[in-house]
């Protein structure tokens, strides 16, 4: 029983759900830390696509160079937003992102 | 032995191409538990395995050296750090910040809605026939089949501007490469690390700095 060949359109649809899911979570969630994971859930979504296009069109390898430097990126997003996420504790000591209201205009 | 016929149908099924389906299933299903658990440790539980089974996708496309790097610099480093995050911040009262039933509809209603707008719009594409395929099967002197894997090399000549795939044929053409993302790359994580070490150390309060100050003036 040979298993059907996963074709563009099921990574496509994995990507998707993927994206979706982040904006959502970055829009509802309420801990800073719950947001972060949000964005990394979107960058990994944009990996996915960047791999399956590389694969299955004339992308070549240009697709996994781009979802290497993708990765490199959200490293570094991830590190300087947690600086910052750590430093809004040590000052209001709480993490809901509702109470950082003060430049509000 | 009829009652072991149905889970050794299961494994050949996995080793002949079903596995894509449970990576992409896990990926799915831990990416929803994400959004719907209010436990901040729930949710990095559930982002470890969505981000591990993306890496299992990754090596189903043959890109062997992403998911290695997706499994070492994501779920061995950033989830790491994340977690490292919900410990110095998740103090009691703080493990479960509650979102308003009615903000999770709306984002609910509104996340449906944009999930069906992205996959009519990249369903209605198609995507085989777009483009020229030039060189895309042919491969250079020297190098794996893509189906057997192994792209570090071939990843390699492409940060250094040579396109494998043109290698063994007569058009061999360099082009600009990414050497020069990769120095910015490089420079834009040094950066970072002197950014993340400046907005993290801890500071010294500044009453007792000022009196330090006026103790030195006073002496």
């Amino acid at each position: 029983m040979l298993a059907p060949a996963a074709d563009l359109n099921m990574y496509l649809f994995v990507a998707a759900v993927l994206f979706v899911c982040g904006v959502v979570c970055m829009a509802t969630k309420r801990n800073a830390i719950g947001i972060l994971m949000g964005v990394e859930l979107v960058l990994n979504g944009a990996n996915l696509n960047f791999v399956a296009f590389a694969r299955h069109t004339p992308l070549g390898m240009d697709g996994q160079v781009f979802s290497l430097f993708v990765i490199v990126l959200a490293a570094a997003e991830a590190a300087i937003a947690l600086a910052i996420a750590l430093n809004f504790y040590n000052n209001h000591l709480t993490i809901d992102v509702d109470r950082a209201d003060e430049l509000k205009g | 032995m009829s009652w072991l016929s149905a889970p050794i149908d299961a494994v050949a099924w996995l080793f002949q191409g079903g596995a894509v389906y449970v990576f992409a299933l896990m990926a799915v299903a831990c990416a929803v538990a994400v959004v719907v658990s209010q436990n901040v440790v729930r949710m990095a539980f559930w982002l470890i395995l969505s981000l591990a089974a993306t890496a299992g996708l990754f090596f189903s496309l043959n890109a062997d050296f992403v998911g290695a790097a997706q499994l070492l610099i994501y779920v061995g480093g950033t989830l790491v750090l994340l977690i490292f995050g919900v410990m110095l911040t998740a103090s009691g009262p703080f493990l479960q910040i509650k979102s308003r039933p009615g903000e999770m509809v709306l984002g609910g209603v509104v996340g449906l809605v944009l999930l069906g707008l992205i996959l009519s719009s990249a369903i209605s594409v198609d995507w085989a026939n777009r483009g020229p395929r030039s060189a895309a099967e042919t491969v250079g002197v020297g190098f794996n089949t893509p189906s057997s894997g192994n792209t570090t090399r071939e990843l390699g000549l492409k940060f250094l501007g040579a396109n494998p795939k043109d290698l063994g044929s007569s058009r061999s053409t360099l082009s600009p490469g990414f050497l020069l993302p990769f120095e910015i790359v490089s420079v834009h994580l040094l950066v970072v690390l002197i950014g993340a070490a400046y907005l993290a150390r801890t500071k010294r309060r500044r009453d007792t700095a000022n009196s330090e100050a006026s103790n030195l003036s006073a002496s």
